[in-house]
């Protein structure tokens, strides 16, 4: 297979612009929408001003109610790893990649978020 | 190097599991090659948890292991396939797949349910409950099923019976014998246990012989009996007891017992010496061990055949300890007393609470030889410990099952254990390992768990081995970590202290003077939500406000109950549960215009159920300008006051209790705590309102009131205690704010009053003192704290509309306005709910 092929196969990432600083809310989260190539996905973004990356984008979809729900959860830091909680059955993801701390097997999408300005920008 | 001996395993069920892992950790996978072969699609799973498979635990979490352990230890594990024949001469086991040659073979097979030879037995909807896939099939059954019956009422049968009640199917227990468990229990234990479970909604028939199984008329089958009664029912899941799966063994020339299972020695061998068999398919001095701690110990003899060891199995306990439908059941050793001639029996019988205890006795009074319990096992440690370790009776042995009139039940301290008391019967880990592993550095639960294993198996020990654990470190003069969470370590008490007495009214300024240097300070859902709560208590600055916000739980938050789709409920107050016409009006309005559905709650108000997260502050700006306030349903905080209609309607009513009512509700609402508090008001003792089975419980007396306090209902319900009497308006009120901000202050997080005046040393007594007497002369600080709440308080809602940064947080997407479409609702009963 050429290197042209695959790149049709993939579809390159981008960075787009997802919202604006004004919009997340310090040390919590806030859910948004983003239209990806693969279709439309709801992103749980975090930010923490002063902590690592600062901003975080996993998931929105709990798997464990499979209701959209974890921007909605308390971000909080378990073992020196920032964390959130999910509102129904409080299970822990790592924010950095989305791993389930009580399940191995379970980790959230995660994706690259930073800020431009006051913008956030997502990479999809 | 010597080439390794091949070592084959029949079966990959629990014991033949721990066998695996004995290999792994003794170190001898270097010189053993290891085969396993396994009948079910699933690896080994815990079979133990089987139940759960339906409410909501899948294959996954309850494998013993992770999906690569077999093949990073070297291990061929071949699921989903059976062994078919052992040939002996060749030492080779026969699939359908192949032959495989082995020098050494364990036989693993476990059992498997015993299916009465009754006519039609094998018809359609005819199951069994023993694999994850027999529990497959029987949901499958229920889905078009109204009803469901259990044949056999033992352990694993009224288990089974559960599960048909879960699937929401009308089930009965059909039980030959004359009464249920025949095995552990006796006719008064067994008579209690059916009155019990009878009033569970669970059909018992006993003393049922089923003769056929026919076509039904009404329901798929019917099950005919000797008498000739029928019984339609749309499945039948047997449970009439196990054998041992020991057909290879047969077919190969193994000695079997008479009644079947492989006759194994000490060291686990059968009639081969190349043979071992470890597990519910051997036959050990004459029994079969149909529990998993008696097979980890085979597994552990078994290794020590295998690779040289000295570790002998020499029987095991059968005591068990048992909530079958929210039944306790427990039997320890001799506990029908008929192995032990000359023993004696006490037993205690309430017919009231339907509790019953039985204890077989020495003929000279001195040992525990075995125990019965039906309805409150209690006691079940401590009689365990008396019965495992031949520790001498006390002088009254009586005093062990009677009811205690105060205080605990004369509990065996963990200091009375001797070193060689087994703690964990699973993991064969008694007190002494538990002490050196202490001694060689365990310093909490955790880490002893993590060392011994113990409490990782049925989990039946899990009381006994914290309390074991706490003595011991404590008496090492180790403290017992009774830190929130890893970010503070201070109790909630304490911290609510530190908060009162500096005045820090922020989580941050609290985390960076107090908070564990160790953590990266963001906090955690433990403590965030607790700190909230007491900076609450303390200052009752709104929930909402900037620095409050990312601590709060999602229902504090958004001011509404999560629902399980992502939705919330609306709770307006509905003050005592008096509302107007108007009121009314506007409530079923709004609930039309949003679609939600409504129900009148169990505490006397009316709940909106299924609003989106954007629609709240609208739904919430049209109940205020109606009037309404915000119900605090989502906060721990005073949920609703309870009354009866009292003295201006009722013919006995003595005072106003709705008037009372509304007064307290309305002092008291918005007051945060460590957990939630209900109120009750009575105009007169016939009681109405079931003032004694709140926190706070009041009740009218011609000169007066009565308060009570303490009591619950939920999941532990506990009668509120009489506290003081004929109290007037004023007094009332003084007494309930001291007696709240002492709990406030004092309790620790998510503890219901209830639960708190348990635990509170010197008990009721010592709280008449502090609160009556004000022996600590704290009551004026404590009004006064009230009264700041009280006077500081505003409706988190009528505040948030009025706050447009606020009100940003309540879109379901900061980037698009439209809504969740992933919430979908349909119509039952004419109202909407989720999919
Ligand atoms: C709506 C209601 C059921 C109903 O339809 O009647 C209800 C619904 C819930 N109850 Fe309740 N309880 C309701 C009356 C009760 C009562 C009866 C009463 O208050 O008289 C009790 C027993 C009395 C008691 O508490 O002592 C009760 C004992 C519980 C418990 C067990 C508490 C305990 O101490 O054992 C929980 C769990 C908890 O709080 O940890 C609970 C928790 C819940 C939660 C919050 C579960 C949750 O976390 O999602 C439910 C929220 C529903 C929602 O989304 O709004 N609910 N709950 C009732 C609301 C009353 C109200 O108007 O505020
Ligand atoms: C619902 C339920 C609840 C229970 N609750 C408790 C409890 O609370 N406490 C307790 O101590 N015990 C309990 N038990 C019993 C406990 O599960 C058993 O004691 C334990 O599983 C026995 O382990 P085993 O390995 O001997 O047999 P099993 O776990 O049955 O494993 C045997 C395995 O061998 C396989 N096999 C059989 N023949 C072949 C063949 N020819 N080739 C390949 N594979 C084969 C079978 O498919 C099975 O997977 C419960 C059992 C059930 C079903
Ligand atoms: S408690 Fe007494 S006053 Fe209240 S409604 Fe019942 S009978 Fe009437
Ligand atoms: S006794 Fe089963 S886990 Fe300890």
């Amino acid at each position: 297979m050429t290197a042209t092929a695959l790149k049709q196969d993939i579809p390159p990432k981008a960075w787009q612009l997802l919202c604006t600083k004004a919009d997340l809310v310090a040390f919590s989260g806030v859910a948004a929408w983003l239209e990806t190539s693969e279709g439309a996905a709801q992103v749980a973004l975090f930010y923490l001003p002063g902590y690592g990356n600062e901003l975080y984008a996993v998931d929105h979809f709990d798997p464990f109610s499979n209701a959209y729900v974890i921007a909605r959860g308390i971000v909080g830091d378990l073992k020196g790893q920032p964390v959130i909680a999910s509102p129904l059955y409080k299970q822990h993801f790592r924010l950095e990649d989305g791993q389930c701390l009580e399940d191995d097997s379970v980790r959230l999408r995660t994706w690259r978020v930073s800020f431009k300005g006051n913008e956030v920008w997502i990479e999809s | 190097m010597a080439t390794p001996t091949n070592l084959v395993i029949i079966g990959n069920g629990m014991v033949g599991h721990h066998l695996v892992e004995q290999l792994v950790e003794s170190g001898s996978l270097e010189s053993i090659r290891v085969t396993v072969f396994g009948e079910e699609r699933h690896r080994a799973y815990d079979r133990v948890h089987l139940s759960e498979y339906f409410s909501g635990r899948d294959a996954e979490s309850l494998a013993l292991c992770d999906g690569d352990y077999y093949a990073h230890h070297g291990i061929t594990l071949r699921t989903g396939e059976a062994v078919t024949r052992i040939d002996r001469e060749q030492q080779e086991v026969v699939t359908t797949q192949g032959r495989y040659p082995y020098d050494q073979l364990v036989l693993a097979t476990g059992s498997f349910p015993f299916v009465p030879p009754i006519p039609g037995n094998d018809s359609e909807g005819c199951l069994v409950y023993r694999t994850l896939d027999d529990l497959d099939a029987i949901q499958a059954a229920a889905k078009n099923a109204t009803n469901g019956v259990v044949v056999g009422g033992g352990l694993l049968g009224l288990e089974a019976a559960n599960a048909l009640r879960g699937l929401n199917l009308d089930t009965a227990v059909v039980e030959f014998a004359p009464r249920l468990m025949p095995m552990q229990v006796d006719n008064e234990g067994g008579e209690l246990l059916k009155e019990k479970i009878a009033a569970l909604g669970v059909q018992v028939l006993t003393e049922r012989a089923t003769q056929r199984i026919e076509p039904g008329d009404t329901s798929r089958l019917r099950m005919v009996f000797q008498d000739g009664k029928i019984l339609e029912t749309d499945l039948v899941v047997f449970s009439a007891g196990i054998r041992p799966q020991d057909t290879l063994a047969r077919e190969c020339g193994l000695t079997l017992g008479e009644r079947g299972g492989v006759v194994i020695d000490d060291q686990c061998r059968t009639s081969d010496p190349a043979i071992l068999a470890i597990g519910e398919v051997a036959l050990w001095n004459q029994s079969i061990f149909g529990l998993v701690a008696p097979g980890y110990q085979m597994a552990k003899a078994a290794l020590a055949t295998l690779t040289g060891g000295d570790m002998r199995f020499s029987g095991a306990d059968m005591s068990t300890r048992l909530k079958l439908l929210g039944v306790d059941v427990g039997s320890i050793g001799d506990a029908h007393g008929t192995q032990n001639p000359g023993a004696r029996m006490f037993r205690y019988l309430d017919p009231l609470t339907q509790v019953y205890r039985k204890m077989v006795v020495s003929g000279d009074g001195k040992k525990l030889l075995g125990a019965m319990l039906v309805g409150d096992n209690g006691v079940y440690d401590t009689l365990l410990q008396y019965y495992a370790n031949g520790i001498e009776l006390p002088k009254e042995p009586a005093s062990l099952i009677l009811p205690q009139q105060s205080g605990a039940a004369p509990a065996l301290g963990p200091d009375a254990l001797p070193e060689t008391a087994m703690i964990c019967s699973c993991h064969n880990v008694t007190k002494g390992s538990i002490c050196a592993t202490i001694d060689s550095g365990a310093a909490d639960l955790a880490s002893v768990k993590g060392a011994t294993r113990a409490s990782t198996g049925c989990g039946g020990c899990a009381a006994l081995l914290k309390s074991v654990v706490d003595h011991e470190l404590a008496a090492r003069g180790i403290e017992v970590d009774k830190s929130i969470c890893e970010h503070f370590a201070y109790t909630r008490q304490e911290l609510y202290d530190i908060v009162r007495v500096e005045g820090i009214k922020t989580f941050s300024t609290l985390m960076a003077s107090h908070g564990n240097p160790e953590t990266q300070r963001l906090g955690c859902d433990i403590c965030k939500p607790a700190v909230a709560s007491i900076l609450a208590s303390c200052f009752n600055e709104p929930i909402t406000d900037a620095a409050h916000v990312p601590l709060q739980d999602t229902n504090d938050t958004f001011m509404a109950n999560m629902q399980k789709n992502g939705t919330y409920s609306v709770v307006p107050r509905i003050a005592g549960g008096e509302i107007t016409p108007d009121k009314l009006v506007v409530l079923g309005q709004v609930a039309q215009k949003y679609q939600l559905y409504t129900k009148i709650t169990g505490g006397q108000r009316i709940d909106l159920f299924g609003a989106r997260l954007e629609d709240l502050p609208e739904i919430w700006t049209e109940l205020i300008a109606a009037g309404f306030e915000t119900g605090h349903a989502y906060g721990k905080s005073l949920r609703t006051v309870k009354s009866c209609v009292g003295s201006t309607w009722c013919r006995y009513g003595v005072q106003d209790s709705v008037g009372m009512a509304i007064k307290l509700e309305n002092r008291y609402k918005g007051l945060r705590a460590p957990h939630k508090i209900k109120f009750g008001v009575s105009g007169c003792t016939r009681e109405c309102a079931e003032a004694q089975s709140k926190d706070i419980g009041i009740i009218a007396t011609e000169n007066g009131w009565n308060l009570y306090v303490c009591g619950n209902g939920g999941m532990r319900p506990r009668h509120a205690e009489l506290f003081a009497t004929d109290l007037n308006d004023e007094q009332l009120y003084r007494t309930i704010d001291r007696f709240l901000m002492l709990y406030v202050r004092t309790a620790d997080r998510l503890q219901r009053t209830s639960v708190w005046r348990e635990n509170l040393e010197g008990g009721l007594e010592y709280l008449k003192e502090v609160i009556l007497e004000d022996s600590l002369g704290l009551g004026s600080e404590l009004e006064r704290q009230m009264q700041r709440v009280v006077d500081n308080y505003q409706c988190e809602w009528a505040n948030a509309i009025s706050d447009p940064e606020k009100l940003k947080r309540f879109r379901s997407f900061v980037n698009d306005a439209r809504p969740d479409p992933s919430i979908i609702m349909t119509s039952e009963r004419g109202q909407p709910r989720p999919v």
